[in-house]
């Protein structure tokens, strides 16, 4: 039995959607370095719609692997149903990940509403 | 291909060691405890390993008491000086930040039942001072325990110059020897140790087996309440076969020990140099004063649990300090005890080797490791922040 679920392995080894967007349209940065864990989300809008999305992430297995997930589930849809994206979903479609290591996914959900926040944030000011 | 650099977590058993504990499975089963002579041959094995052991470590074999391994050997020895300590009114400790959980956990218990513990510090290096050792006992010491080897960072500590300093105060003195055994010389009565504590599977041999030396007149207090085995101190019918592997594996490893440490020691240089060549990677732990087999580094900018998985499908078994790995919060409190921040201590890496760790294995895990690296470095926020100075390198 191995730590992680196929899923999480899969987006781990292979991680969807890393990198930077240059002049993105909302950028979101939580965790700290101090407790390990740091993601950056990156959002490219165009009306309305997640046109494209990039990430970085300096920790665990699965805190990449929810990164990688988050941003699958939200590329190509309208920013309302990212802004109702939800850590549970993140931790399910990723088949499931250790009790301790739930809040990867928190930090996945809590990144991209940062980013959300950024660009409505961003719009608003224009 | 597995590459099994972890061998500081537990150690494949000797064919040797094997080859002792079957027949005590198969044909010599009875209990020591047995008055006829079938239990009685059992008995001779008991004792036969006892003294092998007992010459290893230049000590008498009733100055060997059996346990299930280090964490129970290193709870009894703790607890026992205590008892030793309060009966004379002495209720001070002084031990170590970075010693392993089983002494640092038993030492927090002391302290909820009205023991003072003085923890000393490791400095940078990873060694403990014996000048800072003689200064913090004072005239309520009744124990210290400083361990001999460190299970992280593998740094060797003066332990014989610790022993002389408490002789000479007539405090106890304890060493966890778990990491030691096997791979460096012990010899108790040189290094004035009144109680010392080892365990069978860091040195080839089975788990659940382990050793708690207490010289003669350090009175144990017992764990486990029960039968009259280990002198009254040890309750619980004796392991033979895995106390029997033990013993066969401690005279395996003791024999030609020089020449292991020598090789082993060589093919450890060649990964610390192989891994230093890592831009913003830094060796934990004095280079020189370190066990044979140990390297331990921290990379900047990446997490450790992921840099496992990486090397994990390289077939490459090794292991972190990082809170990842460890189940809590907190990064090693090892790396932390030598200073380094949080952000460093969760990118750490440990690699051990064994005497069956070979040059091409080595070779093998530095591409690895190198590449594992660059590749978590490439995708990490910390990283990018480094490189473009909006976050300073701590590790240069």
């Amino acid at each position: 039995m191995a730590l992680y679920s196929e899923t999480v392995m899969d987006h781990f080894r292979n991680p969807r959607n890393v990198g930077v967007i240059e002049n993105a349209d909302g950028v979101g940065e939580v965790g700290n370095a101090v407790c390990g864990d740091i993601m950056k989300i990156y959002l490219k809008i165009d009306g309305g719609v997640i046109s494209d999305v990039k990430f970085e992430t300096f920790g665990c297995g699965s805190a990449i692997a929810s990164s990688s997930m988050a941003t699958e589930m939200i590329k190509g849809k309208p920013v309302e149903e990212a802004m109702a994206l939800t850590n549970r979903a993140v931790a399910e479609a990723l088949e499931g990940l250790p009790p301790h290591k739930l809040h990867c996914s928190v930090l996945a959900e809590e990144a991209i509403k940062k980013a959300l926040e950024d660009y409505y944030q961003r719009r608003g000011q224009s | 291909m597995q590459i099994y650099l972890d061998n500081a977590a537990t150690t494949r058993i000797s064919p040797a060691a094997l080859r002792a504990m079957l027949p005590c499975l198969e044909e010599h089963y009875g209990n020591p405890s047995s008055l006829y002579a079938f239990g009685q041959d059992a008995r001779e094995r008991l004792e036969r390993a006892r003294a092998q052991i007992a010459a290893r470590l230049h000590c008498e074999a009733k100055e060997v008491y059996f346990t299930s391994g280090g964490s129970e050997a290193d709870n009894q020895a703790l607890r026992s000086a205590a008892r030793i300590g309060a009966a004379k009114g002495k209720r001070h400790i002084v031990s170590t930040a970075f010693e392993h959980h089983a002494v640092l956990h038993t030492l927090d218990r002391l302290r909820e039942e009205g023991f003072e513990v003085t923890l000393l510090d490791v400095h940078g290096d990873g060694l403990v001072r014996p000048a800072e050792v003689a200064a913090a006992i004072r005239p309520d010491t009744c124990l210290v325990s400083v361990m001999y080897a460190n299970n992280e960072i593998g740094t060797i500590q003066p332990v014989a110059e610790i022993g002389r300093i408490c002789r000479e105060k007539g405090v106890l003195f304890h060493t966890d020897a778990v990491q030691a055994a096997g791979h460096l010389p012990i010899d108790v009565q040189e290094q004035n140790i009144d109680l010392l504590s080892l365990s069978a599977h860091k040195f080839h041999g089975p788990r659940g087996a382990g050793v708690l030396y207490a010289r003669t007149g350090v009175r144990l207090t017992p764990l486990i309440e029960g039968g009259a085995q280990e002198r009254g101190r040890r309750a619980g019918t004796e392991n033979l076969p895995a106390i029997v592997g033990m013993a066969a594996a401690l005279e395996e490893a003791c024999r030609d020990g020089d020449a292991r440490r020598v090789r082993v020691a060589a093919l450890r240089d060649r990964l610390i140099r192989g891994l230093a060549r890592i831009p913003h990677a830094v060796l934990n732990g004095d280079p020189v004063q370190r066990l044979p087999g140990n390297v331990n580094f921290c990379f900047e900018g990446i997490e450790g649990e992921s840099l496992l998985l990486l090397l994990d499908d390289e077939g490459i078994c090794a292991s972190s300090g990082s809170a990842c790995t460890s189940g809590s919060l907190d990064p090693s409190h090892v790396l932390l005890a030598i200073g380094r921040p949080h952000e460093i201590a969760h990118g750490s890496l440990r690699l051990t080797l064994s005497e069956q760790t070979t040059e091409e294995e080595i070779d093998y895990t530095i591409d690895a490791v190198t590449r594992a690296v660059a590749r978590l470095r490439s995708m990490s926020p910390v990283w990018r922040d480094l490189q473009s100075g909006a976050r300073p390198f701590v590790i240069q």
